[in-house]
């Protein structure tokens, strides 16, 4: 994310100090994480001391300060999918995963996530990836669905312009373990 | 379009509308809430876009996707006007049929009708679906009946007939009279009475004040909010502008949760369709009265729901909520006057004003006017959202609307109020449902949610389950709250893995009760509930956990064991086949045997086993 695009969403707002919470998850939509070089620009720019919105982005759970993978997962834990088993999906998707809730693959190709409910009771259990619902999901068909995805380039936005952060990217979609090189984002102040 | 300059000018729009509209033409309705739209809603509505181009009908036959019809069990729903001839579970596939036989030739397809499981009946109107027959939709009927981006389907459907009723020429004190006099209570789980608020920010000292919609629907297992603003956005506009021509304020706000970005796309739309009418804005519908709604979106933070917690939020800090001894009618956002309502309650506020407070009596209880918005969900056949009158019992709600357990299993109890509320056991199914009877038995109204739990459900776990949300959603402002529940969890973890004690569940009340009381806001206020309700109906789960280190339900993975009925078993090696862990072995048509040491107890076995052969030990 350079400065220009950080300009454009501060400038949406009217650089309006109370819009903050809004800012971050625009920057995030963006991102799909709250990188500190952004979050110092921004700061200064807005300002209001860097350790507010450490503050804010640390209190708030839509925010995150590392970096999430490419497809991000959403089990719903709402109590009605809970009672129908929701906690057996969770189990399933960490040990396909190999990472516990809250965490990100090595290769940033997935990234797992609890939600206390999507408001899609009546589909329990269910779980999100990058925004597509399925619903009445079992722990058997997690594998399938995974698969699926890790074959998949993701539909959302991916920030980076350079043509060298696409093909990492392509890379990792096609073969689905290879590292990342983790993208650079430098801002121009 | 433009400007509406008079409520003549918005009458004769409405009149045009309707007269252009011909009642007798066919029209097909396709729900497009959440829960059909993770059914594959926008493919269905697609082909049928196509279709009807193929066949040369765009003339002849309407197409419109609406909100939430609430049915979400039997989703994706399309309903056919003008005869509510009503399909369930519509795929792809069934497209071109529907085309070609009920809209062409005025045939039914039998196979997409709903089947009555009771009576085997097939059943073909949706006004005759037992789902809908004893519910009173309300505020959530148009749901069905309107495109949310379409605010002239919200005028044809008598939309904003209640805004010029009261610009012409009723004042902000009797709109204010009116609302009191219906006996409006709050309807995002408190039940204060709106009208009384209303009031109170209305008289409170200052020049400017706000008023806010609370979407900001946490309470896991409830969903109203959520499709009412997603189906029908300009019923909560509606609401909110005449809220704020009686209170005397400018300026409105709707704080959505971050989870629902369609209700936040359908919202947006409408405010600049109503704009655009000049139902908002500088001198509504030509009166010197200007009103404006901005939307805020949540991070995430269950407490954001509790009234001042929100306001911290929209100003930009982290919402924690702050000692109430001046009330947010005299102090609220930026300090000034606001009332705040939830989204429910400003869709009631255009249905009162259209009907008068006096019809709006006749319906509920002695104490609870109006009807009520619940998400039945859990382990029940029917799923979905229903509008019931308040008073209704539970046994009506589960039964006759939601069709009961699935599966034949027996009823254990309703949750109901979030994780504030409490589990309602068997012996008050008979309970009529509202406000204060619901607080009586230790559960509350909340905000409608209704999680129905049958026997394979732990009361323990449930509790469990509500404390370690609580615990994470706690702000850390008060310790009693923010340790309280910590160490109340840990017990319940504790119970749950088999290294329960004696005298837990007393140490579990006495926390509950300091938790409660020395709080400051809601949420820790009522955080002991889930925990003191299910001792009070289920001791007797807890003693078993403790004593005999057992889960009954077979939901607490270390105090559960799966064995194999040698007598059951039929070898047929379906749990075999399932099993993640290959932790069953066996020949086939020769019993089956659990390998202990490798079973990960994800219960897989036992939900798939069709002979009952694999059991809980």
């Amino acid at each position: 994310m350079n400065s220009k695009e950080v300009n454009l969403i501060l400038n949406k707002y009217k650089r309006d100090q109370s819009s903050i919470i809004a800012i971050l998850q625009d920057i995030q939509e963006q991102e799909r994480y709250l990188p500190r070089e952004v979050l110092e620009y921004v700061a200064q720019r807005l300002d209001i001391p860097l350790s507010k919105i450490y503050y804010l982005s640390t209190f708030y759970k839509a925010f995150s300060l590392e970096p999430r993978g490419k497809h991000i997962i959403n089990v719903c834990l709402g109590t009605a999918c809970h009672v129908r088993g929701a906690a057996r999906l969770v189990d399933r998707l960490e040990s396909d995963l190999g990472i516990s809730a809250g965490g990100t693959t090595a290769d940033l190709t997935f990234s797992l996530e609890t939600v206390n409910c999507l408001g899609a009771c009546a589909l329990g259990p269910v779980m999100v990836i990058d925004g597509e619902y399925f619903g009445q999901m079992t722990p058997e068909q997690v594998d399938d669905l995974l698969k699926k995805y890790r074959k998949k380039p993701n539909k959302m936005k991916v920030s980076t312009k350079s043509a060298k952060g696409r093909k990492a990217l392509k890379v990792t979609a096609v073969k689905g373990t290879k590292k990342v090189k983790k993208r650079k984002k430098k801002i121009r102040v | 379009m433009s400007k509406l300059a008079s409520t003549a000018e918005l009458e004769n729009l409405r009149r045009a509308l309707l007269d252009k509209r011909d009642p007798g033409e066919p029209c097909i309705t396709i729900c497009s809430g959440t829960g059909c739209h993770a059914y594959g809603c926008e493919k269905v509505a697609d082909a049928f876009r196509k279709e009807i181009i193929k066949k040369k009908l765009s003339r002849k036959v309407k197409l419109r996707t609406t909100g939430c019809h609430g049915f979400c069990e039997r989703g994706p729903l399309v309903v056919i006007y003008p005869k509510k001839i009503f399909y369930q579970r519509v795929k792809i596939e069934d497209v071109s049929e529907i085309i070609s036989e009920t809209i062409i030739k005025e045939n039914l397809v039998e196979r997409l009708l709903y089947v009555d499981p009771n009576t085997k009946e097939k059943i073909i109107y949706e006004d005759d679906v037992p789902f809908y027959k004893k519910q009173q939709r309300l505020i959530f009927g148009n749901n069905g009946v309107i495109d949310p981006t379409c605010i002239e389907d919200y005028l044809m459907a008598g939309g904003y007939r209640a805004l010029a009723k009261i610009l012409n020429g009723i004042s902000p004190e009797t709109v204010i009279d009116t609302v009191k006099n219906a006996n409006l209570r709050g309807r995002g789980g408190g039940g204060f009475p709106a009208g009384v608020k209303w009031e109170s920010c209305r008289k409170a000292k200052g020049d400017v004040r706000y008023v806010i919609c609370n979407a900001d629907e946490g309470d896991p297992g409830a969903y109203m909010d959520r499709s009412l603003l997603e189906g029908n956005p300009h019923s909560v506009l509606e609401g909110m502008i005449i809220g704020a021509y009686a209170i005397g304020s400018n300026q409105g706000y709707v704080y959505v949760r971050n989870e629902y970005p369609l209700a936040v796309h359908n919202l947006t739309i409408a405010i600049k369709q109503a704009e655009r009418y000049g139902l908002l804005g500088t001198n509504i519908l030509g009166s010197d009265f200007a009103f404006k709604v901005k939307i805020g979106r949540g991070g995430g933070a269950f407490v954001c729901g509790e009234s001042s917690a929100l306001m911290a939020s929209l100003e930009g800090s982290v919402g924690e909520p702050r000692a109430k001894h001046i009330h947010t009618v005299e102090s609220g956002l930026w300090d000034k006057p606001t009332n705040l309502n939830n989204v429910e309650t400003w869709a009631n506020v255009p249905l009162i004003i259209n009907k008068g407070a006096g019809w709006y009596n006749q319906i509920g209880t002695e104490g609870s006017k109006g009807t009520k918005i619940f998400s039945l969900v859990g382990k029940v056949n029917n799923t979905g959202l229903v509008e019931v009158p308040m008073g209704i019992t539970l046994r009506e709600v589960i039964y006759d609307i939601g069709g009961g357990i699935p599966g034949g299993r027996k009823f254990k109890a309703v949750q109901t109020g979030g994780p504030s509320g409490g589990c309602i056991p068997e012996q008050y199914l008979d309970l009529p449902v509202d406000f204060d009877r619901l607080s009586e038995v230790g559960s509350m109204m909340g905000s409608g949610g209704m999680i129905v739990m049958d026997e394979r459900n732990c009361m323990v776990d449930v509790a469990k389950y509500f404390l370690n949300f609580l615990k994470d959603e706690s702000c850390g402002k008060c310790t009693s709250c923010r340790e309280g529940t910590e160490r109340m969890h840990e017990i319940l973890v504790d119970i749950t893995e088999g290294r329960g004690k004696d005298l837990d569940i007393e140490l579990l009340e006495e926390l509950g009760e300091v938790v409660a009381e020395t709080s400051l806001c809601a949420l820790g206020g009522t955080a002991p509930n889930p925990v003191l309700s299910t001792i009070r109906y289920f001791r007797e789960e807890y003693e078993t956990h403790i004593k005999d280190k057992r889960c009954p339900a077979g939901v607490c993975k270390e105090l559960t064991r799966y064995v194999v009925d040698r007598e059951n078993c039929v070898g047929c090696g379906r749990c075999k086949v399932v099993c993640p862990s290959q932790a069953i072995t066996g020949k086939k048509k020769k019993p089956h045997k659990i390998n202990q040491k490798k079973c990960v107890k994800c219960g897989a076995c036992f939900e798939n086993c069709k002979f009952n052969a694999v059991k809980i030990a």
